[in-house]
């Protein structure tokens, strides 16, 4: 059968059955695996101190990113996020780039995820100790298992957004749970186990160090904004979204703060600022097999939920676009059974796997963390120019961020430190990435913005703009 | 085509994912062009940004889920 007309106005929509929950499973999910991994590159670069002062300033970089974020969207509840704020506020130019912000930030990191997991399967399987006939140690490749984690949550999220979240809730929950147990494992409340007083050894590299550590340091967090993708699948966005969003945060902050306690107490500055899965190492320095066993699958969980968590949102932010003729309109589909943006998820496995398969593992995350970064700094005067060209009482907002502008200048002096950090390690990929998106901008500028219908594109109702601007 | 009987388990691991990642994304390709083929371009492309709650939410083949 061929529908060829639509029938008495008839529209297919997201479909609206999210609670605050799976917001918090969204942001959470994503962010987790940073605790299992990515963290300690920061210990590397300025020693364990420096790391907890890029753990605390980041968490503050990222506390103004969630208020922030949990104000606007709480009011511009359109899947997109970041994207659909700077279209009502800034303009189409600012748009277009933060939609592309959004869809390398996650697909990067989704690709970075998928890396991760086939290194941990490879590593599974080195550790099984197989060998073939003639006594040669067997090696299990990790690329098979790079392609299938891809394919697998594509495949989860093109059939629907309630069992995508859902399981992205059970095996967020089983991570950071782990993270807990580990904690009490440890007994933090003696010193038995852990060696803080012998293992701190100040800046060894001095405040240059911290600085440095900052870069890695957003890996604690970085994500989490990813919360308001879901603006158009959550029941009630203006309740769901803020919830989700500053429970998700202060997770996170429990969870960095906890994990650097326990690796910093168990092993040297040295080993752990290279270390690859320290939350993993930790447990294997308890000698408790249950424990190593729920940190592996602690591990692998928050990789996972990392990895559905990006295909989720990279795939709104690419629909939203595309939905505004932003880009071919033809990626502006939703399924009429499954109701997912379900062209733009299939669009971008592909871009996915490429970079899996072929990018090495630190470039693919540092192209991830500049183009959050550059969302962020993006934040800080959306938020500027939206209080005031809608200020306070002159629309309905479900969240309010306090110290207004306070928390807009924090965050853009800790993204300029972040900048000059990425610049100390990965100078030529700062300005590659600068170069790129100046040349996506003027394609958009002199190319794609004629096809843009420029009315259809503002939806909120929201009154004319007032106030200096 | 490798001879199945000179695998070794891991080979075989290896070769089941492969077939199980060619297998979801066949899947997901062959539904794709499924529905582009059943359903109108309008249809598919109607969402909008801000219509929320009202005058939707229409699935063809599952009248009356939603709403």
């Amino acid at each position: 059968m061929t529908q060829t007309t639509t029938i008495h106005g008839e529209k297919i929509s997201l479909l609206r059955v999210l609670g605050p929950g799976h917001v918090w499973a969204l942001g959470v999910g994503i962010v987790l695996v940073g605790e299992y991994m990515g963290w300690n590159f920061s210990v590397g670069k300025g020693g364990a101190m420096a790391a907890l002062i890029a753990c605390w300033v980041a968490g503050l970089l990222y506390t103004c990113v969630a208020m922030i974020d949990s104000e606007v969207t709480s009011t511009v509840a359109a899947a997109g996020g970041q994207y659909a704020q700077a279209k009502h506020i800034v303009g189409p130019l600012m748009a277009f780039n933060v939609g592309l912000f959004l869809v390398f930030a996650y697909t990067m990191l989704e690709a970075a995820n998928a890396i991760t997991l086939g290194y941990l399967i490879q590593t599974v399987g080195g550790m099984m100790g197989m060998t073939d006939a003639a006594g040669e140690a067997l090696v299990l490749h990790d690329k098979p298992f790079i392609v299938l984690t891809i394919m697998f949550l594509a495949w989860l999220n093109y059939r629907g957004v309630y069992a995508t979240l859902t399981f992205n809730l059970v095996i967020t929950a089983i991570a950071f749970l782990a993270i807990i147990i580990l904690f009490f494992a440890v007994k933090p409340w003696t010193t038995e186990v852990l060696q803080h007083e012998e293992l701190l050894t100040g800046l060894p590299y001095g405040w240059i160090g911290v600085i440095a550590a900052l870069h890695f340091g957003l890996w604690y967090y970085l994500g989490i904004e990813g919360t308001c993708q879901a603006a158009e699948e959550v029941r009630s966005p203006a309740r769901s979204l803020p919830l989700g969003t500053m429970t998700g945060i202060m997770t996170l902050l429990i969870a960095a703060t906890m994990t650097w306690f326990i690796c910093a107490g168990l092993m040297p500055w040295e080993y752990l600022g290279q270390a690859v899965t320290p939350l993993f190492d930790a447990a294997r320095l308890m000698d408790s097999m249950p424990l190593m066993v729920l940190l592996f699958i602690g591990t692998i969980f928050s990789t996972l939920a990392s990895a559905n968590g990006c295909i989720n949102d990279a795939s709104r932010a690419w629909f939203s676009m595309a939905r505004d003729r932003y880009l071919p309109q033809w990626f502006g589909a939703v399924h009429p059974k499954y109701r997912t943006p379900y062209r733009a998820i299939v669009f971008l496995v592909p871009v996915a796997v490429l970079f899996a398969y072929y990018a090495p593992l630190d470039q693919v995350i540092t192209f991830s963390i500049l183009s959050g970064l550059l969302g962020y700094t993006f934040m800080t005067f959306n938020v500027v120019m939206f209080r005031r060209k809608w200020p306070l009482g002159s629309i309905d907002r479900g969240y309010v961020h306090p110290m207004h502008p306070l928390p807009a200048l924090v965050l853009l002096l800790l993204c300029s430190a972040t900048y000059f950090a990425v610049f100390l390690g990965y100078g030529t990929q700062l300005m590659a990435m600068m170069l790129f998106f100046i040349i996506a901008s003027l394609w958009f500028h002199f190319h794609r913005y004629r096809y843009v219908r420029r009315g259809d594109q503002f939806s909120m109702p929201w009154p004319r703009p007032q106030g200096d601007y | 085509m490798p001879d199945i009987s000179t695998l070794n388990n891991y080979q075989l691991i290896e070769y089941g994912a492969w077939g199980l990642s060619l297998l979801l994304g066949l899947w997901m390709l062959f539904d794709t062009l499924k529905t582009n083929m059943t359903y109108s371009e309008d249809l598919l492309t109607s969402s909008r940004e801000g219509e929320i709650d009202d005058a939707l939410v229409i699935d063809p083949p599952h009248q009356g889920g939603h709403r």
